[in-house]
């Protein structure tokens, strides 16, 4: 099992930077001078010399590239031109905050969405069955910069229970965590179902039956486990999706987490911040990734004995 | 994988003739919902193309004079800051929001589908690269690296097609390939190949006419994300940028009246919505329609 | 045949309806035979025939509201069971009837181990202990002839083989004790020596431990080799009953006829000749024939099987569903026929 994690870990690495290069190729290829783009109220030719040499932007692509990766390693990810201040501080500064974001939205969306799957599973095609769907299917359909502000108007403006927008304090996430939380709880929720319809048509549930289970044993003890591998991975993969929509959620209810940051980034055109958050966020969703993968084989010991016969 | 027996349903009508078309689109049509969202898109489609002639007002006509007006007989929806009709801007919005639905997905669909029918039947090192560069695109949270795109090639129509485009084909890949796998083993390929064919020909011909009723499905799911990804662009400020009218940007421009005038904000958001719902809607009934099995 | 205390089961009148899109499918009718204590029954016919689904009708697994099971009366030891609502059913499945079915491979849950499930049914009837439990799951392995049972208790379904796995499947069957028990095709998914010794292990469970065994199968060489007696079932229908050696002695019904002809012989002169077979195809359950069921396919058919035919005995424990074996006065007068 240790093998199999470290032989994840180990096939990740490459991902990673495989990673970094496409991201530094794409953010530095951009046709102009990076700085000059930045500052473009006080542009005096020295000034901008200066800021130039100070990020050797003047080397080869390749020893830039290489230094970047060397720096990164070391969790020096450059610093922000605008605001001079070194990029990973302003990362794990913001992070915090949007993690809890992301803890909150995800605790929301499995609350929600693993009992209203399992429910409209068990009562297949009634009303309550329909219900859920729809409410699901809603969620995945809403984008979320409209589902955000569709509840902050009515229950932060119109209704005035919630608070409109920051972030100083606990009610302040419920907003936000709704909002992210709703489309992913709709993924779970379909997925459930239709993964836990698809259990039980197996055999073992008619022999679970047949040993004279009633059928909420039957689904609790022989149903469920198995129909909830494939949802506990895709709560793992859903990293990628919360943190897209983090980007969003954040812009719309100010709060100061990454996705923020690298919204910012890209109005003002601070390649170094931008680049160190992209980055950051990827390497959060290959960890999500990885941690789905060793799930899947603490989950399935049918997945082990694949990996013992592999490795 | 076995299943319990099918405990006797009764048994079929005599056999009709079976013809694999046929009984897709019987069983499309069945699916009410799928039929509500074909009609939808078929008028949304019309009402898009026709907006020159439809719309009842001039989307580009400033009257500061009409600011924030409510919903009335004059302008169905109201007016937005510049006094402009909001039904009119949706109308043109949703010829952006189709085109930007429609044309990347197509192009993923197509690049995912070669290097997917390349990795999937040539496999060796061929499949490892691009399998590789897939990972890595899908470990790429999307809007992110679409926003990165953007960042780079400048904010216009041509660069989200491409940006689009580059965050969708990684998935379609996968599915194509291992769909390329399955049918790779079937006896047909194996004749086909003791016969001698070419392996340029085998895929082309026998292998990519299978993986056609997939792509269909892949298509009309592809362009609701498509659709979704654009909005959240413009809305983000790197997507369409004004005075085009995308729907995401009508949302974000009018984020700033939602107190005053909320439907100039929420409307095109309802429109995107619809239109979502309405292509999940043909593209899960296309799904069920041609792989049954597949369905709950 | 009468019920008596020597009878284990006794089925009067079983049918099995299912409601489709086009009406009710009746996909067993009047379905009667009995099952002696400590014998080994024999349920044969082709798939369709009906077999599995009295075995799910007499377990109370047929799919409601689907599917809709009535019978005159199922004594199981003497008690009706047909009168028995759900809760009831589930009391007495595993406990008193007990069913071991075709795929090992499938039929166990693959993320819990072995011991867990086949234990399960005492958890359910007897509300033993995990210790308790691991015990007598450890002696039904010895009994069923698991080797090294002890290192398997913990195992998961994937780690065993097909051949292990049904030993397993009929531990679970037999660890309450059940006074009968269906054996649904129990072989048919493994090889032929795992397939003997299953078999082997049956018999031997019927003559050590007494188990009634209902044996389903459309192999008749398995008939043969396990059954005392046997029951043959047609688009169901049951349409012949009779002592196993009567069976393949003196078969009445051109169906049986018809498989026991079928049935490639090793000591046959090789000829030019084809292969025997019945003609024809089992008939649509939903558009019957008028009358006796199996007329189209029949080479003895005549007039009056347009009249469907009724069971009926034809001496020493043999009955038939057969105009060429009804009593004389059954027949209509119509001159020459």
């Amino acid at each position: 099992m240790l093998m199999f994690a470290l032989r994840r870990i180990l096939v990740s690495i490459p991902v990673l930077i495989g990673i970094t290069l496409i991201l530094f190729i794409m953010l530095n290829v951009v046709p102009g001078d990076p700085v000059a783009l930045m500052m473009k109220e006080h542009a005096s030719a020295e000034v901008i010399a200066r800021v130039r040499a100070q990020m050797h932007l003047d080397d080869p692509m390749i020893t830039r590239y290489f230094s970047f990766l060397w720096n990164a390693v070391q969790g020096d990810l450059g610093n922000s031109i605008k605001l001079n201040r070194p990029v990973t501080d302003l990362i794990l500064k913001a992070f915090p905050n949007t993690l809890m974001l992301a803890v909150c939205a995800a605790l929301v969306s499995w609350i929600i969405g693993i009992p209203a799957g399992i429910l409209s599973a068990v009562r297949r095609d009634s009303l309550l069955d329909r219900f859920f769907m729809g409410f699901s299917l809603l969620g995945v359909s809403m984008p979320i910069f409209w589902s955000a502000l569709l509840l902050q108007y009515v229950f932060a403006m119109k209704l005035k229970l919630l608070p409109v927008s920051g972030f100083y304090g606990w009610k302040y996430m419920i907003l936000p965590a709704i909002v992210l939380g709703w489309s992913s709880a709709g993924v779970i929720a379909r997925l459930t179902r239709s993964s836990l319809l698809e259990v039980m048509r197996h055999d073992y549930i008619r022999t679970a039956r047949a040993k004279g289970l009633r059928e909420t044993g039957v689904i609790s003890r022989h149903a469920l486990k198995n129909a909830l591998i494939p949802v506990v991975t895709i709560m793992a993969i859903q990293v990628a999706s919360l943190l897209s929509g983090a980007v969003i959620t954040e812009a719309i209810f100010s709060i100061p987490g990454v996705g923020r940051i690298t919204v910012n980034a890209i109005s003002s055109r601070d390649m170094p911040l931008l680049q160190g958050a992209v980055l950051f966020a990827t390497a959060l969703v290959i960890l999500g990734n990885l941690v789905a993968d060793i799930l899947y084989a603490v989950l399935d010991p049918r997945i082990r004995e694949q990996m013992k016969k592999a490795s | 994988m076995t299943h319990s027996p099918d405990i006797a349903a009764p048994a079929p009508e005599a056999i009709e003739e079976a013809s694999f078309l046929r009984d897709t689109l019987r069983a499309f049509r069945k699916n009410r919902m799928a039929m509500v969202g074909l009609v939808f898109v078929t008028v949304l489609v019309l009402a898009a193309a026709f907006a020159p002639w439809i719309s009842p007002h001039d989307p580009y006509r400033v009257a500061l004079d009409e600011q924030l007006l409510p919903s009335s007989t004059t302008y169905w929806l109201g007016t937005d800051n510049f006094g402009r009709d909001v039904l009119t801007r949706i109308l043109y919005g949703a010829r952006v929001s189709l085109v930007v639905g429609i044309v990347p997905s197509l192009i993923s669909l197509s690049i995912g589908t070669v290097l997917g029918i390349l990795s999937g039947y040539l496999g060796g090192k061929t499949d490892f690269a691009i399998m590789r560069l897939a990972d890595m695109m899908i470990a790429f949270p999307s809007l992110l690296l679409a926003m990165v795109v953007m960042y780079t090639l400048g904010a216009n129509l041509l660069n989200i097609f491409l940006a689009l485009a580059l965050v969708g084909w990684a998935s379609v890949a996968r599915v194509v390939r291992s769909q390329t796998l399955a049918l790779r083993e079937k006896e047909f390929i194996e004749a086909a190949r003791a016969n001698g064919t070419k392996r340029g020909v085998i895929m082309f011909r026998h292998i990519f006419p299978n993986v056609i009723p997939t792509l269909i499905v892949l298509f009309s799911l592809s362009i609701p994300e498509a659709i979704m990804w654009e909005s959240s662009l413009s809305f983000l400020g790197v997507g369409v940028q004004p005075p085009g009218a995308s729907w995401g940007l009508l949302v974000a421009k009018g984020k700033e009246y939602m107190f005053q005038a909320p439907a100039v904000a929420i409307a095109p958001g309802i429109a995107i919505l619809l239109t979502v719902l309405a292509f999940n809607f043909i593209g899960d009934g296309l799904r069920d329609a041609l792989d049954p099995s597949m369905k709950d | 045949m009468t019920a008596s205390s020597d009878t284990i089961l006794s089925v009067r009148g079983l049918r099995t309806e299912f409601k489709g899109d086009r009406g009710h499918v009746r996909v067993l009718d009047d379905v009667s035979f009995d099952v002696g204590r400590g014998k080994i029954v024999g349920l044969v016919g082709e798939s369709g025939s009906g077999k599995s689904m009295t075995a799910l009708s007499l377990m109370g697994l047929v799919p409601k509201p689907q599917g809709h099971v009535s019978a005159s009366s199922i004594l199981l030891d003497g008690t009706d069971i047909s009168r028995l609502d759900a809760a009831g059913m589930r009391r007495i499945r595993g406990r008193d009837i007990a069913m071991v079915f075709q795929e090992p491979m499938t039929s166990l849950n693959p993320v819990r181990r072995v011991w867990e499930q086949v234990g399960e049914p005492l958890a359910i009837h007897k509300g033993l202990g995990r210790r308790a439990i691991r015990a007598r799951v450890l002696e039904m392995f010895e009994l069923v002839g698991i080797p090294e049972p002890k290192t398997r208790l913990d195992a998961y379904p994937h780690e065993l083989s097909g051949g292990l796995r049904q030993r397993a499947m009929i531990a679970m069957g037999l660890i309450c004790e059940p006074k009968l028990l269906i054996a649904d095709e129990p072989t048919t998914a493994l090889d032929v020596t795992t397939q003997a010794q299953i078999l082997r292990l049956m018999r031997d469970l019927r003559d050590r431990v007494g188990t009634s065994i209902i044996m389903i199968t459309h192999d008749l060489g398995i008939i043969a080799e396990m059954c005392d007696e046997v029951n043959v079932m047609y688009a169901g229908q049951m349409v012949e009953q009779a002592d196993v050696f009567d069976l393949f002695e003196r078969p009445s019904h051109p169906y049986t006829r018809g498989l026991l002809a079928s049935i490639p012989r090793a000591t046959e002169p090789r000829t030019a000749r084809r292969m025997p077979s019945i003609p024809g195809m089992v008939p649509n359950l939903a558009k019957l024939p008028p009358g006796c069921r199996f007329s189209p396919r029949c080479g003895d058919v005549m007039p009056i099987c347009q009249r469907a035919p009724d069971l009926v005995g034809i001496g020493s424990g043999h009955a038939a569903r057969c105009w060429l074996h009804a009593p004389q006065d059954a027949l209509p007068q119509e001159g020459t026929s």
